[in-house]
C-alpha cells in the first residue's frame, strides 16, 4: 500500500491560555512581558477573544471606583444613545470625578470595537440606600446597567485597577490598548481564546470582573445553571452569556460578602471527593461535609483553571482532579501562574522554583505589604 | 526560516560527508509547524544529530519523523519543549537540558527520552515502546493508559515522584519511582483502572492512595534485577543526581500491579 500523504492542518490545537504575573515586592511594571507570555501561546488561542486584569494602574486615582464601559449596538448612534443612559443614572447615583475614552489604536485593526468608556466615581447614597456599604450599592448599580440598559456594559468596576478586553488575540487586544506604553501594574492576568459555547462579542471575552475581583479561565463549567440560580438569590444577573460570569460572582459572593478565606473558597469550588473525604479526620469531615451541604450550588463542576485577580493578591485554582493545566512558578518577588512552563521562561528564564499545583488547592500570592498599593 | 550550521565537519576531506552529520538550529521565534519541518527537512537529509537552542514551547517536537527507511536521529534541545514532546517517537533519542510540558511521550512507539529537569502532567500518556528518564518529579496522570504488545515493553524511569491518578487505566509497561528526595509519595488514585504493567515505588505508600483494583507487595529477585537494570541507565544517563546505584537499589521497593486484568468486566459485561 503506497503511503498517502495527508494534508497537514496548520491549525488543530486549541485550549484557552492563562498567564498571570506579579511583583510581591509592589513593584509595577507594563505588560510587554506578558503579551509576550500570552502570544508564546497563541496556539492556544483562536483569535476571537482576549483580555487582561491589571492591579495598581490608577495610583492617582485610587480613591475612586474605576467603571470601564462598553457602549455596543450596531452603529455609533446605538452606542451613543446608550453612553448617554448610562450617564444619566451615573450622575443621579454617583459623583463623577473624571471621565474619557480609554485610549486605543486605529479602530480600523479591530473586528467590530465596540465604544469603551472610563468613569472614575464615588457612590452618591441617598434615602434608604444610605444604608448600603459602597461595595453593595455598586454592585447593585452595575446589575441595573447590565440588564436595564440595553448595549451598556460595566466590565470593570474597581479601585486602582481595570480589565481590558475584546475580540482578537490577547497580544492584539494588548496592542489595541496599548498596555505595554500607558499603565504599570504590579499584578496583570491575561486569557487568550474566546468564551466556552457562546459566540464572540467585546463583553463576553474573559476578564469576568465585579469590583477587584477579576477571573481569567481555561475549561468549561458545565455546573452553570446551577450556580447561576443559586448566584441569581443573591441578587447578581448573569448577563453576559458564558460561564465564567459565575465564577466571578461566586468569587465576590464568599470572598467579599461573606469574608471567607481563600482555602474555604476553594474547598467550595473544588471540593474534595467523597471518599477523600470520608478518610479524614473528624473534624476536617465535619467541615468538608458542612460547606459540601451549605455551598453545594456554588460547586464548580466541569474542568477549570482559573486565575483569580483581587487588590493585593493573586490566586491560581484548579478543578479537583486538575484537568486543565496550570504550571506555577516563583523567582524573586516575582510570582507566575501559566498554562504553560514556555511562556514563564520566555520572560523569566531564571526561575527559584518550578511547581504543578495539586487540584483544587489554591496557590496564593499576596502583596508583602499591603501598603504599597493602599496609600 | 531555520538557520542551521555546520558544527562538527569533523573527518578528513576524503571522507567528508555530502551533507553534515550534526547540525544547529536556532529555534527563537520560530512556530511549531516550522520548527518539525526543519527537523523533518534534516532527517531525510541523513543529518544524525540536531542541536535546538532557544526552544520555548514549541509543540510535537521529534513527532513528524517516521521514514519508510527507518532514519534514526538524536536531538538536543536547549529550553522548554512544548506540549506532547517526543509524540508518536519513532526511535529517536532526545535529551531535554531543562523542563518539559505536559504530553512527554504521548503514544511513543520507540526511543529515548532524557529530561535533566521535571515534567508536566499526562507524562508516557498512551506511550507502548521505548524509554524514558525524567530527573526530578512529574505532575498528573502520569503513565495514563500505557501499554504493551509482545516484545514491546514501554518503560518509564522518574527520579522524583508523581501526582495524583499515576498508572491510571495502565495496561503495560514499567513505572519507576524512584523519589531519590525522599519527600514520600503523596499522590492519590494511583493505579485507578490499571489492569496490565507494574509500578515500582521506593519508599512507602499507604493503601488508601491506591485505586482498589491495585494489588501492592514487596519487591522479589526478578523485580530487583528490573530495577537494577533501568536505575543504572538513569544514572547513566543522569549523573548529576550524584547518588550511586547501590545507594538507590539497597532501599525497600514496592510493586503494584492489578488484581485484575479485566477490572470493569462485572460492570460492563452480564
Amino acid at each position: 500500500m503506497p503511503r498517502i500523504r495527508r494534508e497537514l492542518y496548520s491549525k488543530e490545537i486549541c485550549s484557552c491560555s492563562i498567564f498571570g504575573a506579579m511583583n510581591q515586592g509592589g513593584e509595577r511594571f507594563n505588560a510587554a512581558g506578558v503579551m509576550r507570555a500570552i502570544a508564546n501561546m497563541h496556539v492556544r488561542g483562536n483569535g476571537l477573544g482576549g483580555g487582561f486584569a491589571a492591579y495598581g494602574i490608577y495610583p492617582h486615582y485610587s480613591d475612586y471606583y474605576a467603571f470601564h464601559l462598553m457602549f455596543t449596538g450596531k452603529s455609533m448612534q446605538d452606542r451613543l444613545e446608550a453612553k448617554a443612559e448610562l450617564e444619566e443614572l451615573l450622575c443621579h447615583k454617583f459623583d463623577v470625578v473624571y471621565d474619557e475614552e480609554i485610549p486605543h489604536e486605529d479602530e480600523s485593526t479591530m473586528i467590530d470595537p465596540p465604544l469603551i468608556w472610563r468613569y472614575f466615581l464615588l457612590p452618591h447614597k441617598r434615602g434608604e440606600e444610605e444604608a448600603l456599604s459602597d461595595e453593595e450599592y455598586i454592585v447593585s448599580k452595575i446589575m441595573q446597567v447590565n440588564t436595564k440598559i440595553e448595549n451598556a456594559y460595566v466590565f470593570s468596576s474597581g479601585k486602582n485597577m481595570g480589565c481590558f478586553k475584546g475580540v482578537g488575540y490577547p497580544e492584539e487586544i494588548g496592542q489595541y490598548f496599548m498596555l505595554d506604553r500607558l499603565y504599570q501594574a504590579y499584578t496583570w492576568t491575561v486569557h487568550g481564546r474566546f468564551p466556552t459555547n457562546t459566540q464572540a462579542w467585546w463583553g463576553g471575552a474573559h476578564p469576568f470582573s465585579l469590583l477587584d475581583t477579576s477571573i481569567v479561565h481555561n475549561g468549561e463549567i458545565s455546573s452553570y445553571g446551577t450556580n447561576r440560580w443559586y448566584l441569581e438569590m443573591y441578587g447578581y444577573a448573569c448577563t453576559l452569556q458564558t460561564d465564567t460570569e459565575v465564577i466571578a460572582y461566586a468569587a465576590d459572593l464568599l470572598m467579599r460578602r461573606q469574608r471567607l478565606p481563600i482555602d474555604i473558597v476553594a474547598k467550595i469550588l473544588a471540593p474534595p471527593i467523597w471518599n477523600a473525604i470520608d478518610r479524614m479526620n473528624q473534624s476536617e469531615r465535619k467541615l468538608l461535609t458542612t460547606l459540601r451541604m451549605v455551598y453545594g450550588p456554588l460547586l464548580m463542576n466541569g474542568p477549570f483553571a482559573i486565575i483569580i485577580g483581587q487588590t493585593g493578591r493573586m490566586i491560581g485554582l484548579t478543578d479537583r482532579i486538575r484537568l486543565r493545566p496550570l504550571t506555577a512558578a516563583r523567582r524573586g518577588d516575582m510570582f507566575y501562574l501559566s498554562s504553560e512552563e514556555a511562556s514563564i521562561r520566555l520572560i523569566s528564564p531564571e526561575l527559584d522554583r518550578v511547581w504543578t499545583p495539586n487540584g483544587g488547592e489554591p496557590v496564593v500570592g499576596e502583596l508583602n505589604n499591603m501598603r504599597t498599593v493602599l496609600q | 526560516m531555520a538557520r542551521a550550521e555546520e558544527v562538527n565537519g569533523s573527518g578528513s576531506l576524503d571522507d567528508a560527508p555530502a551533507s553534515p552529520r550534526e547540525v544547529e538550529i536556532d529555534a527563537a521565534d520560530q512556530d511549531t509547524r516550522a520548527l518539525n519541518d526543519r527537523l523533518r527537512e534534516l532527517l531525510l537529509s541523513g543529518v544524525e544529530k540536531v542541536v535546538i537552542r532557544n526552544v520555548c514551547g514549541q509543540r510535537y517536537i521529534g513527532t513528524r519523523l517516521y521514514t519508510p527507511q527507518h532514519l534514526k536521529m538524536d536531538i538536543e534541545i536547549f529550553g522548554t519543549p512544548g506540549n506532547d514532546l517526543a509524540a508518536f517517537l519513532f526511535g529517536h533519542k532526545i535529551t531535554v537540558h531543562g523542563n518539559a510540558q505536559d504530553g512527554v511521550g504521548n503514544t511513543m512507539d520507540a526511543g529515548e527520552v532524557v529530561v535533566h529537569g521535571r515534567s508536566g502532567d499526562v507524562l508516557g500518556f498512551s506511550m507502548r515502546g521505548g524509554e524514558i528518564y525524567v530527573r526530578d518529579g512529574c505532575g498528573y496522570r502520569t503513565a495514563l493508559h500505557m501499554k504493551e504488545y509482545e516484545d514491546k515493553r514501554p518503560v518509564l524511569v522518574i527520579g522524583g515522584t508523581a501526582q495524583d491518578f499515576l498508572g491510571e487505566y495502565m495496561a503495560g509497561g514499567i513505572v519507576v519511582l524512584l523519589d531519590l528526595e525522599e519527600r514520600g509519595h503523596q499522590a492519590n488514585f494511583i493505579g485507578t483502572g490499571m489492569h496490565g504493567g507494574v509500578i515500582y515505588l521506593r519508599g512507602a505508600v499507604d493503601g488508601s492512595q491506591l485505586g482498589s483494583q491495585v494489588g501492592c507487595s514487596p519487591v522479589d529477585p526478578s523485580d530487583r534485577k528490573v530495577l537494577d537494570h533501568y536505575i543504572t541507565r538513569f544514572l547513566e544517563r543522569l549523573p548529576e543526581v550524584g547518588l550511586s546505584r547501590e545507594e538507590i537499589i539497597n532501599s525497600p521497593f514496592l510493586r503494584l500491579t492489578p488484581k485484575s486484568k479485566r477490572p470493569y468486566s462485572t460492570l460492563y459485561t452480564y
